[in-house]
C-alpha cells in the first residue's frame, strides 16, 4: 500500500472519493457549496475517467426522487447538495431508507433560509435528522475523503443511506493535504455493489413501496429500526478494515485529551481541530480540559459517549445550529439523554456557534471553557446560550 | 393487433384489486397493459387511487416489477430506473446478465429491452408533478407518460386540480350562493407536453380502447418520451352509476368534451371527428358533479362551459385542417 499525498479541497476529496467508489449513477443539481462536486463528477464523466451514467434533473426533489429509482435498479447511486437542496430532498430522503437504498450524499454542509446565508453550518443535517440516513461529519478534507468511502461500504452492508459531511466553505473550499489510495485499492475497500432486489428483474416481478395498513406498518418500521442500530457495529468494523489500509484511526468519535478531562466539549465537524490549541494551551495550566469530537450522528453513539464522559465535572455540548427547541441544540438534547443514565452525571450546558459561517476562533473556544469551568466549581453560568454574537 | 393472441398472454395487472366498481383508472391499465403485450414493462405509479388500491401489502395486483416513490415525482422516479437501466445494461450488470450481482435474479442469456410506464393522475401530473413531467420530457427520458385523467383529486376526496373543468362541483369548489363550483377553466396540459417537442403526445379516452391501445403501442415503441393523457371516468367523484364508465367515456368524445387526438413528431391527427358532435348536456347529464349547470337558473354557466368546450374544439378543428392544406401545398412544390 502506497499513500499518495496530494493537496485537495474538502469538496475535490470527496469528488474523488466518490470517483474511486465507482457509482453506475450520478445525479445532481447544483448548490452552493457543493457545487464543485457536481462539476467535479462531469468533468470525469466527460473525460472518460468515470464510467457512470450522468444526469442533471430540474431540481433536487427530483434527483432523490431519480436516485429512489437508480437505486431501485440495483445501481450504485450518489448526489452531493447541501441546504436548501437537502430541505427539498426531504420528503423523498424518508423514502429512499424506508425501502432501505443505499444511496450516499455527499455534503457541504450549510445553513437554511431565512434570511437566506450560503455559509457553513449544520442546520441541514439536523433538518433531516429523522430520516433514518447514517450521518458522518468530517473534521477536515481527509475525513471527507475517508469518510466517504467507508460510508459507501457501511450504507451498502447495512442497507440504508448515508450522508457525509465537508463543513460548508470552511471544509469544502479549503485545500489541505490530502492522502489518497490508489484508485484499484479504494475500489477494492468499497467492493461491489451487491443489490437486495431490482425493479429491473423482469422475471420475478415485485412491488416496491407498496400501501402499507397498520397491520405491517409497525413491523417494516422496526426492522429499519434495527438496522440503524445495527450499523453501529458495521461502522466499527469498517472503520477497522479502513485503518489496514490507510493507518488513520477512526471511531464513533475522535476524542482529545478526553481519558482524564474534568471539563470537555462535545463538538461536530470542523470546530474540533480549533478547539485542540485551546485545549493545549488549558493542559499547560494544569486545567484538565479535552474535547469528544463526534463524527457519528446517526446512529447516535449514546453508551460510548456516556462512557467516555462519565468521569466529567461539566460539560459544554457546542451546536453548529440552534434546532429551537427553546433549551439546547440538537446535539445538546442528544447528548444530554446519553449521560441520563450515568450515575454522577456531568453537568451540562448548551452553547450555540457559528451560524451562517460566522467565525468560531480560539478566544471564543477559550470563553466556552470559563464558563464550563465556573459550572464545574458550581458557580451560576448561563444553560443555554451563543457563542460569538455581536450584542 | 390479433386480439386472439393478446387474450392468452398472461395478464399484467390482475383481479382482486380494490378499486370501486366502475372505476375508469382500472379501464385505463387493462388496456394499457394489455396493449403491452408481449414487452418487458416495469410500471412506475404516483401516489394515487390506483396506487393505494392495488398493492396493498402484502398483496400486489401488478404481475410486472411496479414502483411507487410519491405524488409528485412519477416522471422523476421513472427517470431515473430508466438511467439505471442504460448504465447496467452498458456494464452487462441487468438481473439476470453475467456481471449481475443482486441476490434474487434467475440467470438469463438475453434480458431483452425493457419499457418504462407511468401511471399517474391529474393531480400527480397536471399539478404538483408538472415540474418532474416537464424535465423528464425536456431530458428525453425513453418512458410512456400515462396521465389517467379523472379531472380532480379523487383518492383524497374530490377536491379540484388543474384538470377540473368549468363549473365542475369538487369538495374544494363546492356550488354554493356565491360560487358556481370551479371558477376556473381547465389546463391544456396536452398543448404544455407538445411545446416540449417530445416525438408523441396524445389524448385518449378508453370507450375507443382499439385508438388507445394503438397509442400505447406506438407510445412504447417510440425512441424517447412519449405521453397520453387519457380521460378515465370516476364514479364516485363524478357522481355517475356504476355502469356508466364506458358511455360516459364514449359520450366525452362524441360531444367534442374530450377529442381524441395525437401528435406524431410534429403531425397533428384528431383520432375521431363526429360529424353531427352530440350536444355537451348528454354527457354532463348523467354526473352529479354538473347537476347544477342543468338548472334552468344556471343556463349562463352551462352557456359558458359550452363556450369553452366548442372553442377548445374548434381551434383542434382548424389545426387539423390547416396541417392539411398545408402538407398538400408542400407535396405540390417538391412536385414542382
Amino acid at each position: 500500500m502506497t499513500m499518495k499525498r496530494v493537496a485537495l479541497t474538502g469538496n475535490e476529496a470527496m469528488a474523488l472519493a466518490m470517483r474511486q467508489a465507482k457509482p453506475d449513477v450520478f445525479i445532481g443539481y447544483p448548490i452552493t457549496p457543493a457545487s464543485d462536486i457536481l462539476s467535479a463528477i462531469a468533468k470525469y464523466v466527460a473525460n472518460g475517467e468515470m464510467e457512470a451514467e450522468f444526469m442533471t434533473p430540474e431540481s433536487e426533489h427530483s434527483v432523490a426522487s431519480a436516485l429512489f429509482g437508480a437505486s431501485s435498479a440495483g445501481a450504485r447511486s450518489f448526489t452531493c447538495t447541501a441546504s436548501q437542496g437537502l430541505a427539498l430532498m426531504h420528503e423523498v430522503l424518508h423514502i429512499i431508507s424506508g425501502a432501505r437504498l443505499p444511496i450516499v450524499i455527499s455534503s457541504s454542509s450549510r445553513s437554511l433560509s431565512s434570511p437566506i446565508n450560503v455559509h457553513g453550518d449544520h442546520a441541514d443535517f439536523m433538518d433531516m435528522r429523522d430520516a433514518s440516513f447514517i450521518q458522518i461529519f468530517s473534521e477536515n478534507s481527509q475525513d471527507s475523503y475517508d469518510n466517504f468511502l467507508q460510508g459507501v461500504k457501511i450504507a451498502e452492508s447495512v442497507r440504508l443511506p448515508a450522508i457525509i459531511s465537508s463543513d460548508g466553505f470552511i471544509t469544502s473550499h479549503n485545500l489541505e493535504p490530502v492522502e489518497v489510495l490508489k484508485d484499484d485499492e479504494a475500489y477494492d475497500f468499497v467492493g461491489e455493489f451487491k443489490p437486495a432486489y431490482s425493479i429491473l428483474d423482469i422475471q420475478n416481478p415485485i412491488t416496491i413501496n407498496p400501501l402499507s395498513l397498520p397491520d405491517s406498518f409497525m413491523e417494516i418500521k422496526k426492522s429499519q429500526s434495527d438496522a440503524m442500530a445495527f450499523a453501529k457495529k458495521e461502522i466499527i468494523k469498517t472503520a477497522k478494515e479502513y485503518q489496514k489500509l490507510s493507518g488513520r484511526e477512526y471511531g464513533f468519535f475522535r476524542p482529545y485529551k478526553l481519558k482524564d478531562a474534568e471539563i470537555a466539549i462535545v463538538v461536530m465537524g470542523s470546530t474540533a481541530e480549533t478547539a485542540q490549541s485551546v485545549i493545549d494551551e488549558l493542559r499547560k495550566k494544569d486545567v484538565k480540559a479535552g474535547i469528544l469530537a463526534l463524527r457519528v450522528f446517526r446512529p447516535f453513539p449514546y453508551l460510548k459517549i456516556a462512557e467516555a464522559l462519565k468521569n466529567c465535572k461539566a460539560i459544554c455540548i457546542m451546536d453548529r445550529s440552534d434546532g429551537f427547541s427553546g433549551h439546547g441544540g440538537p446535539l445538546f438534547v442528544e447528548t444530554s439523554a446519553a449521560l441520563y443514565d450515568l450515575k454522577n452525571k456531568p453537568k451540562i450546558i448548551s452553547r450555540i456557534y457559528g451560524l451562517g459561517g460566522r467565525e468560531i476562533n480560539e478566544e471564543m473556544i477559550k470563553s466556552v471553557f470559563e464558563d464550563i469551568k465556573k459550572l464545574s466549581e458550581n458557580k451560576k453560568v448561563e444553560r443555554y446560550g451563543y457563542v460569538g454574537l455581536k450584542i | 393487433m390479433d386480439l386472439h393472441k393478446l387474450a392468452k398472454i398472461e395478464p399484467k395487472f390482475v383481479s382482486g384489486h380494490r378499486l370501486c366498481s366502475g372505476c375508469g383508472a382500472g379501464i385505463v391499465v387493462n388496456q394499457a397493459m394489455l396493449a403491452a403485450g408481449l414487452e418487458n414493462i416495469v410500471v412506475i405509479n404516483a401516489t394515487g387511487c390506483l396506487e393505494v388500491t392495488t398493492t396493498i401489502y402484502p398483496q400486489t395486483a401488478w404481475n410486472v416489477p411496479w414502483i411507487h416513490c410519491a405524488l409528485e415525482n412519477a416522471a422523476s422516479t421513472a427517470a431515473g430506473v430508466e438511467t439505471a437501466y442504460k448504465a447496467l445494461k452498458k456494464k452487462g450488470r441487468l438481473p439476470g446478465q453475467k456481471g449481475d450481482l443482486s441476490l434474487s435474479a434467475t440467470p438469463r442469456d438475453d434480458p431483452g429491452g425493457v419499457k418504462f410506464i407511468v401511471f399517474a393522475g391529474d393531480g400527480g401530473t397536471y399539478d404538483i408533478g408538472l415540474q418532474a413531467l416537464s424535465g423528464m420530457l425536456e431530458r428525453g427520458h425513453n418512458v410512456l407518460y400515462i396521465c389517467y385523467n379523472n379531472e380532480a383529486y379523487m383518492n383524497t376526496g374530490y377536491q379540484r386540480s388543474g384538470a377540473t373543468p368549468l363549473h365542475a362541483e369538487t369538495t374544494t369548489r363546492p356550488w354554493g350562493r356565491d360560487t358556481h363550483g370551479n371558477p376556473t377553466r381547465r389546463k391544456n396540459l396536452t398543448k404544455i407536453v407538445e411545446a416540449h417537442k417530445v416525438p408523441f403526445v396524445a389524448q385518449a379516452a378508453t370507450a375507443f380502447h382499439l385508438d388507445f391501445m394503438q397509442k400505447v403501442k406506438l407510445g412504447l415503441a417510440t425512441e424517447g418520451p412519449a405521453f397520453i393523457d387519457v380521460l378515465s371516468t370516476c364514479r364516485l367523484g363524478w357522481g355517475h352509476p356504476s355502469n356508466m364508465a364506458y358511455e360516459l367515456s364514449r359520450l366525452a368524445v362524441e360531444t367534442c368534451y374530450w377529442p381524441i387526438y395525437e401528435i406524431r413528431n410534429g403531425r397533428f391527427r384528431l383520432n375521431y371527428r363526429p360529424k353531427n358532435p352530440k350536444p355537451l348536456e348528454d354527457f354532463l347529464r348523467y354526473q352529479k358533479r354538473f347537476e347544477h349547470l342543468l338548472l334552468p337558473e344556471n343556463k349562463d354557466d352551462l352557456e359558458e362551459l359550452k363556450r369553452e368546450v366548442s372553442q377548445e374544439w374548434e381551434e383542434l378543428i382548424k389545426r387539423e385542417d390547416c396541417d392539411r392544406v398545408c402538407l398538400r401545398a408542400s407535396k405540390t412544390n417538391h412536385h414542382a
